[in-house]
C-alpha cells in the first residue's frame, strides 16, 4: 500500500511539467562538477562577477530571449523559425550602420543609440512578419518558410555592412553587453529577465497564450469561435522577430560591431534545443514557457562545459545535434510506446 | 445446414488506455454471406475491423482462415490482403495525386522485365472498370472525382484482389441511391462467386436488403449473432441499444411554441451568396423558431449557413440581425451579433483536442471578450461548472483534455461553448451525428428548450425524422440554391422528399411511398 | 472542363519554369552576346558547374515527393569533400577508396536520418537540421584548415574533358569544339535513372502514394516506412555522390564548404515543380531547376560587379515567387474538388 503511494508520487512528479528540463539541467551540472570542481565558485575580479555559473547566466541570455520567441512560434504554427540566427545579424548590422554613419569604424555616435537599436529591432520584427506572412497567409512549413531568411538573411546583413564588419567604438554602445555603471552582474542577464516578466505579464494578462495554444492545436475550430489565427501566427512571428532583433543587439553590443557572418551563427539550433528541452512539443500546441527558459540554459551550460573541455566553437554542432537527435527520439510517441512495451514484456516475464 | 466458416474470430480482446475496446468477442463469416456487424458508436465494430486486418495488434484471441492451418495474424492490411481479407475503409483510402488506374493498382503493378507496364495497368483497370458498371476515365486523377466514384474505385480495387472477406465498412456513407444499388449488385454477384462480405453499416434498411446473418456488438462485447430474417428491426435495434427508448417518443408535442408574422425576425439574409459553393439566398429566422436546413450532401446545407456566420464570407447580398443592417466578414463579426455556430465536423472544427473541457468552453467567449480581457480563473470555472452540470457532460474535471471524452460529451462542450456566449441565433449543423442515442435525444430536446428561451435556431441534420421532430419550418436545398420552405402541414416525408428531388418528384413519388411506409419500422 | 484546369495545374507550373529559364538564358544571351554567353559551351557549362546539386537536388526531389525534406545534404557535401581530400592527401588512399568511402558518408547519413524519420515518425525538418549540423561540426573536427587536393587520379578525373561533335567557329575560323567533364556524363545519368525509378518501378510509384495520402499508402498494403527509408537512404546516397562530383569540381575540401547548397537543391526542386507538401514532382523538372539556379549565377557571374550572395537573395526571391504560385494552385484545386461532393440524403429509402 505504502509502496504504491510512493510510486504513485513519483509518477506525480516525473509527470510534472518542469521535471524533464530540470533534471537536464541537474545532470549537465553535475556532469560540470566532476570535471571542473571550482564549477560552481563565483569570485569578484576587477568589481565584478566571476566564474563558470555568471559565465553561463550571462551568455545565455539571447539564447533565453530567443528561446521565449520560439516557445511561442512552436506552439501556435507546430513548427520552428530556422531564421532567428540570421535576424539576429540584420539587427545588428542595421544597429551598428546607424550608429557609424554608413562608415566601416566609428568613434563617436552618428545617431542615438536608442533609435539605431529600435530602429535594427524593429527590421528584425520585420523579418518575423515577412515569415509569419509565408507560415499564416500561404500556409507553407515553417521550416521551409524561415528557410528562406536563414540562408538570404546573412546576404542582406552583408548588404546592409558592405560586406564589412561594423566596429562602434563607444563606450555606450558596450553597456547593453557589457555592465551598468558599477554593477557587478552583466547587463544581458537583466535584458533577459526582463524579457521573460514581460513575455509572462504578457501570458497572464491576456488571453494571447490561451489563443496561441488554441490555434496550434486546431486552427480551422479556432477560427470558428472567433479567433484569427492568421493573425495569431503572424503576431507570433512578429514577437519571435523582435526578440530575435533584440538578441542580436545584446550579441553586437558585447562585441561593440556587427558581424555579420558570425552574430547568431548556430544559435537557431540552440533555440530549437531549449524549446524541446523545456518539455515543449515540437508540433505544436500546449506550451511552457518556463520549461524553454530552463532548456536554454541547460544549452548554455552544455555549450559552456564543451568550451571548458577545450572543445572549439567549430565543433559545438556534433555535440548539440547528438543531443538534439537524442531528445526528439526520447520524445517520439513511437520509441516511448516502444520502450512501455519491453518494460511491459520484462514485467510480464518477471511474473512468470 | 451450415455453410463452409471461411473466417472465424475467437476470444477476441483489445485494450487502449483507459478503454476495454473489445472484450472476448467471437465472430464467424461463412462462405457466400453478406454479413452485417452492428452496433452502436463506440460499440467495437471498427476495432474489431481493425484487429482483422492488422492495423490494430491483436492481443489475445485467434483468428482462423479457411485455407490457413492454425490461427492467422496480421500484422499489417499488407498481410490480411495475403490472407485473403480486403478492406474498403469509411474514409476513402486512396491517393488523391494518382490516376484512377494507378490507384486500381498501385502495390501490385504489372511489369514487364521489372519495370512498370502502364499499357496493361490501362488496359486492366479499363476492363476492371467496365465489369463493375463504373464510369470513369482511368488516366483522371483521382482528386477530380466525385467521393462516390472514389469509393466505388476503392471498392474496385478490392474486389479485385482475388479476396475471400471482403470487408466494407459504410462505404454507402457517402453514395446515392443508384451507386447503393450497384454496390448491392456486386455484392450479390460476390457472394455468389463465393465471397464472405463483412457489411459494416449505420443503415437499417441497407441490411434487411443485402445481409444474411447480422452480428451485434455493443460496448466492446458479443450481443449476438442472429440470422437476418428472424430478427425484426425493433429487436435489433433494441439489442444495439440494449434498452427500451420511449425516449424517442414524439418529443416535439411538449413544446408548442406559436411563430407569427408578429414574431420579431433575428436573422434576415436577402441575396445571400458565396461564389462556387451557394447561389444568393433569402431567409427569415424568427425568435423562438427552429427553421430546419435539408436537402442532399453537397446541395449547400452547410455552405449557407456558413455564409451567414462568415465562415465562408459572403461576397454578395444583405444581412439584417434584428432589423440591423450588418457586415460579416470573419465569424467574430457573427458572434459578436449574437450568433453561435456548432460546426458538422466536430473533430476538425469542433473541439480543441488537447486543451480542458473548461478551456474549451470558455474559448468563445474569450475570443469575443478579445485578447486584453482575460477572464479570471474564478470565471472560467464558474461558467465551466455551471454548464457541465447543466447539460450533464460527463468528464473526470473541468481539466481534462476534451479530447478524452466521448463524442456525445465533446458535443456537449461545444454546445455550452455557445450557450455561454449566450447567442440569439444557433446554428447547429449536424450536432447529433455519431452520437449515441440517448445523448441524440437530449440535444433534441435542449433545442426546443432553446427555442422556447426565445432563441431562434437553425438546425440541420441527414436524418428527416429527427428534423420532423424539432423543426416548425424547412427550408430545402438542391445544388446550391434554396429551392423552397415547408411548414405547418407540409412538413411530412413525402412533402420534403418531392422539393428535394425537385423536377424528378414524378419518378420519386413510388420510392418515397415505400420510405415513408419503412420509416414506421424503422427508428 | 475542369479536368483540363487541373491537369494544367501541375503542367502549367513546369510550362513556366522552361520558359522563365528559356527566357532567362536568352535574355542573357542578347545582354551578354560580347562576353560569349551565346557560346553552346556556355550551355554546357550550366552542367558543369552544376554537376553536383543537380545530383544532389534529385535525391531531394525523392524525399521531397514523399512529403519529407532533407536540409543536411549542404554538410554531407562539405564533410564528403573533407573527407575525401583529407584521404587522399593525408592518409594516402587512392581516388577510388576515397569515391567509396564517400559514397559509405552519404549512405550513412541516409541510414540515420531514414530510421528516424520513417521508424520513429520523428519530423524530417528537425532530424535533417541536427544532420546539418553534425555533418558541418564533424568537418571541423576533421580539420578547419582547407586541404587541396593533389592526388593524380584525382586531378586526371576532374580535369578529363570530352569532346563533343560541335562547337563555334572562331575568328580564325576554326571550330573549336564543345566539351564537358566526366562529371557531367554522372550527373546526367542520374537523372535519367531516377526518371525512370520515379516513373517505372513500384519504388517509385510508393513515393508518390506517400506524398498524396500516406494513410491511404498503408492502407492499400505499402510499405510505407520501408518505401521512406530507401528514400532517405537513396537521397543519402546521391548527396555522398553529388559531393564527390562538386569535389572532382572544386579540388579542395574546407569547413565552409557548400553552406546552404540545401538552399539550392530545395529551390531547385520547387521551382521545377514539386509540391512542398509532396505527391507531386519530376526529376526532369527539377533538372530546369537547377538550370535557372545555374543561369542566374552565371548572369551574375558574368555581370561582374554584383556580389556573389545575390545569387542566393535572387534564388530566394524566385523560390517565394514559385512557393506563392505552388499555393495559390493548390487553393483553387482545392475548391474544385469541393463541387465534387454528392448527396447523401437519398440514400436511407430505396435499397428494398
Amino acid at each position: 500500500m505504502a509502496q504504491q503511494s510512493k510510486t504513485s508520487k513519483w509518477n506525480q512528479i516525473r509527470h510534472a511539467k518542469l521535471f524533464m528540463p530540470i533534471v537536464c539541467l541537474l545532470i549537465v551540472l553535475l556532469l560540470n562538477v566532476i570535471q571542473t570542481p571550482d564549477f560552481f565558485k563565483i569570485s569578484m575580479n576587477n568589481g565584478v562577477l566571476y566564474g563558470y555559473l555568471v559565465d553561463i547566466i550571462n551568455r545565455g541570455s539571447e539564447l533565453v530571449i530567443l528561446a521565449v520567441g520560439m516557445t511561442l512560434v512552436t506552439a501556435v504554427s507546430g513548427g520552428q523559425d530556422i531564421s532567428v540566427g540570421a535576424v539576429m545579424a540584420v539587427a545588428a548590422a542595421i544597429c551598428c550602420q546607424i550608429l557609424s554613419g554608413g562608415a566601416v569604424s566609428t568613434n563617436t555616435l552618428a545617431a542615438p543609440i536608442i533609435v539605431a537599436a529600435l530602429a535594427g529591432i524593429l527590421a528584425a520584427g520585420l523579418c518575423g512578419a515577412f515569415n509569419g506572412f509565408l507560415v499564416a497567409k500561404l500556409n507553407i512549413q515553417p521550416m521551409v518558410a524561415t528557410l528562406i531568411l536563414f540562408t538570404a538573411g546573412r546576404g542582406i546583413a552583408q548588404l546592409v555592412t558592405k560586406g564589412q564588419i561594423t566596429y562602434v567604438r563607444v563606450g555606450s554602445y558596450k553597456v547593453l553587453g557589457g555592465y551598468i555603471g558599477s554593477c557587478p552582474i552583466p547587463t544581458p542577464v537583466f535584458v533577459a529577465i526582463l524579457t521573460v516578466i514581460v513575455m509572462q505579464l504578457i501570458l497572464k494578462k491576456t488571453a494571447l497564450g490561451l489563443y496561441l495554444e488554441s490555434v496550434g492545436i486546431n486552427g480551422s475550430a479556432s477560427r470558428l469561435v472567433g479567433l484569427n489565427s492568421t493573425m495569431l501566427k503572424i503576431i507570433a512571428y512578429i514577437i519571435c522577430g523582435l526578440l530575435a532583433g533584440l538578441a542580436g543587439i545584446v550579441a553586437s553590443s558585447r562585441i561593440y560591431s556587427a558581424d555579420a557572418n558570425n552574430i547568431g551563427l548556430n544559435l537557431e539550433m540552440d533555440a530549437i534545443l531549449a524549446v524541446a528541452l523545456g518539455g515543449n512539443n515540437l508540433g505544436g500546441g500546449k506550451f511552457n514557457l518556463m520549461g524553454s527558459i530552463i532548456g536554454a540554459y541547460t544549452i548554455q551550460a552544455l555549450t559552456t562545459s564543451l568550451y571548458a573541455m577545450s572543445v572549439s566553437a567549430d565543433q559545438l554542432p556534433v555535440y548539440k545535434a547528438i543531443v538534439v537527435i537524442a531528445i526528439v527520439v526520447l520524445q517520439s510517441p513511437v520509441f516511448q510506446s516502444r520502450i512501455s512495451k519491453v518494460t511491459q514484456r520484462k514485467a510480464v516475464g518477471n511474473a512468470a | 445446414m451450415e455453410r463452409e466458416i471461411v473466417l472465424s474470430m475467437s476470444g477476441i480482446d483489445k485494450t487502449f488506455p483507459g478503454v476495454k475496446a473489445l472484450s472476448n468477442v467471437d465472430f464467424k463469416l461463412r462462405k457466400g454471406e453478406i454479413h452485417a456487424l452492428m452496433g452502436e458508436n463506440g460499440a467495437g465494430k471498427s476495432t474489431l475491423i481493425k484487429v482483422l486486418t492488422g492495423v490494430y495488434e491483436l492481443e489475445s484471441g485467434e483468428i482462423h482462415m479457411d485455407g490457413f492451418d492454425g490461427p492467422i495474424v496480421n500484422h499489417n492490411p499488407k498481410e490480411a490482403q495475403a490472407h485473403g481479407i480486403s478492406t474498403v475503409y469509411q474514409e476513402v483510402n486512396l491517393c488523391p495525386n494518382l490516376t484512377v488506374a494507378e490507384n486500381l493498382f498501385i502495390g501490385r503493378e504489372p511489369r514487364k522485365a521489372g519495370f512498370i507496364d502502364w499499357k496493361k495497368i490501362r488496359s486492366n483497370a479499363t476492363s476492371v472498370l467496365r465489369n463493375l458498371d463504373i464510369d470513369v476515365d482511368p488516366d483522371k486523377q483521382l482528386a477530380e472525382c466525385s467521393i462516390a466514384i472514389q469509393q466505388m474505385i476503392a471498392i474496385a480495387r478490392a474486389v479485385d484482389q482475388e479476396c475471400k472477406v471482403l470487408i466494407l465498412d459504410e462505404p454507402t456513407s457517402s453514395l446515392d441511391d443508384d451507386e447503393v444499388e450497384k454496390l448491392f449488385d456486386l455484392m450479390r454477384r460476390l457472394r455468389k462467386d463465393g465471397v464472405g462480405i463483412i457489411f459494416v453499416t449505420h443503415f437499417l434498411e441497407q441490411v434487411y436488403a443485402v445481409c444474411d446473418r447480422i452480428t451485434v456488438l455493443r460496448n466492446g462485447e458479443l450481443v449476438g449473432e442472429y440470422e437476418t430474417e428472424k430478427l425484426p428491426r425493433l429487436d435489433l435495434v433494441a439489442k444495439m441499444m440494449g434498452k427500451d427508448f420511449n425516449d424517442l417518443a414524439d418529443i416535439k408535442s411538449e413544446h408548442e411554441v406559436v411563430i407569427d408574422d408578429k414574431t420579431p425576425v433575428v436573422i434576415d439574409a436577402k441575396g445571400v451568396g458565396h461564389k462556387g459553393t451557394i447561389r444568393p439566398f433569402d431567409i427569415a429566422i424568427r425568435k423562438g423558431e427552429v427553421i430546419g436546413l435539408t436537402g442532399l450532401l453537397g446541395s449547400g446545407r452547410s455552405e449557407l449557413v456558413r455564409a451567414i456566420y462568415g465562415a465562408d464570407k459572403a461576397d454578395e447580398g444583405e444581412l439584417y440581425v434584428n432589423g440591423e443592417k450588418v457586415k460579416i466578414n470573419k465569424p467574430l463579426d457573427a458572434m459578436k451579433h449574437g450568433m453561435a455556430y456548432l460546426p458538422e465536423d466536430r473533430k476538425k472544427d469542433g473541439i480543441i483536442a488537447d486543451l480542458s473541457v473548461k478551456e474549451n468552453i470558455i474559448i468563445a467567449l474569450q475570443a469575443q471578450r478579445g485578447m486584453f480581457h482575460l477572464m479570471s480563473k474564478k470565471e472560467m470555472e464558474e461558467a465551466a461548472n455551471k454548464y457541465i452540470k447543466l447539460l450533464q457532460i460527463k468528464t473526470a474535471s473541468m481539466d481534462t483534455p476534451i479530447k478524452s471524452l466521448s463524442g456525445g460529451n465533446q458535443q456537449k462542450v461545444i454546445i455550452a461553448r455557445w450557450l455561454l456566449t449566450n447567442p440569439d441565433y444557433l446554428i447547429l449543423d449536424e450536432p447529433t451525428r455519431g452520437i449515441d442515442v440517448g445523448t441524440k435525444t437530449e440535444i433534441q430536446k435542449l433545442v426546443l428548450d432553446l427555442a422556447d428561451e426565445g432563441k431562434a435556431v437553425t438546425f440541420i441534420s441527414s436524418e428527416i425524422e429527427e428534423m420532423l421532430r424539432t423543426c416548425s419550418r424547412m427550408a430545402v436545398l438542391r445544388d446550391g440554391k434554396k429551392v423552397g420552405e415547408l411548414t405547418g402541414s407540409q412538413l411530412n416525408q413525402a412533402d420534403i422528399m418531392k422539393t428535394i428531388a425537385g423536377g424528378e418528384a414524378a419518378k420519386e413519388e413510388i420510392t418515397i411511398d415505400e420510405e415513408v411506409a419503412e420509416n414506421g419500422a424503422a427508428v | 472542363m475542369q479536368r483540363k484546369m487541373k491537369v494544367n495545374g501541375t503542367v502549367f507550373l513546369l510550362f513556366i519554369t522552361i520558359a522563365m529559364f528559356a527566357l532567362m538564358y536568352i535574355a542573357g544571351m542578347i545582354i551578354f552576346a560580347d562576353k560569349g554567353f551565346a557560346k553552346p559551351q556556355m550551355f554546357l557549362n550550366l552542367f558543369i558547374s552544376n554537376a553536383g546539386l543537380l545530383v544532389i537536388a534529385c535525391g531531394l526531389t525523392l524525399v521531397m515527393i514523399t512529403g519529407g525534406i532533407d536540409i543536411s545534404v549542404g554538410s554531407v557535401v562539405a564533410l564528403v569533400c573533407m573527407v575525401s581530400a583529407d584521404l587522399m592527401e593525408n592518409k594516402g588512399f587512392s581516388a577510388v577508396q576515397a569515391l567509396l568511402v564517400a559514397l559509405l558518408i552519404g549512405i550513412a547519413f541516409g541510414v540515420v536520418q531514414g530510421y528516424l524519420v520513417s521508424y520513429l515518425e520523428i519530423q524530417p525538418f528537425i532530424v535533417t537540421l541536427a544532420g546539418m549540423f553534425f555533418g558541418r561540426g564533424m568537418t571541423a573536427i576533421i580539420s578547419t584548415e582547407m586541404i587541396s587536393i593533389k592526388n593524380e587520379t584525382f586531378l586526371a578525373w576532374a580535369n578529363a574533358k570530352i569532346y563533343l561533335p560541335f562547337g563555334y567557329t572562331n575568328k580564325h575560323g576554326m571550330l573549336v569544339k564543345s566539351y564537358i567533364y566526366p562529371t557531367v556524363v554522372v550527373a546526367v545519368l542520374i537523372v535519367i535513372m531516377v526518371a525512370v525509378l520515379l516513373k517505372f518501378t513500384k519504388f517509385g510509384r510508393s513515393l508518390y502514394a506517400i506524398g498524396g495520402n500516406q494513410q491511404s499508402a498503408i492502407m492499400m498494403g505499402l510499405n510505407v516506412k520501408n518505401a521512406k527509408m530507401r528514400a532517405y537512404v537513396l537521397d543519402g546516397f546521391l548527396a555522398g555522390l553529388g559531393g564527390f562530383l562538386f569535389c572532382l569540381n572544386s579540388c579542395a575540401g574546407f569547413v565552409e564548404q557548400a553552406k546552404g547548397l540545401e538552399m539550392d537543391a530545395i529551390s531547385a526542386a520547387v521551382i521545377g515543380g514539386t509540391l512542398l507538401s509532396g505527391g507531386v514532382g519530376t526529376v526532369v523538372g527539377t533538372m530546369f531547376g537547377v538550370l535557372i539556379k545555374g543561369t542566374i549565377a552565371s548572369l551574375i557571374t558574368t555581370q561582374g560587379t554584383l556580389s556573389s550572395w545575390w545569387v542566393r537573395i535572387a534564388l530566394s526571391a524566385l523560390l517565394c515567387f514559385f512557393i506563392v504560385l505552388q499555393a495559390i494552385i493548390g487553393s483553387t484545386s482545392k475548391k474544385n474538388a469541393k463541387t465534387g461532393e454528392i448527396h447523401k440524403f437519398t440514400k436511407r429509402k430505396k435499397a428494398a
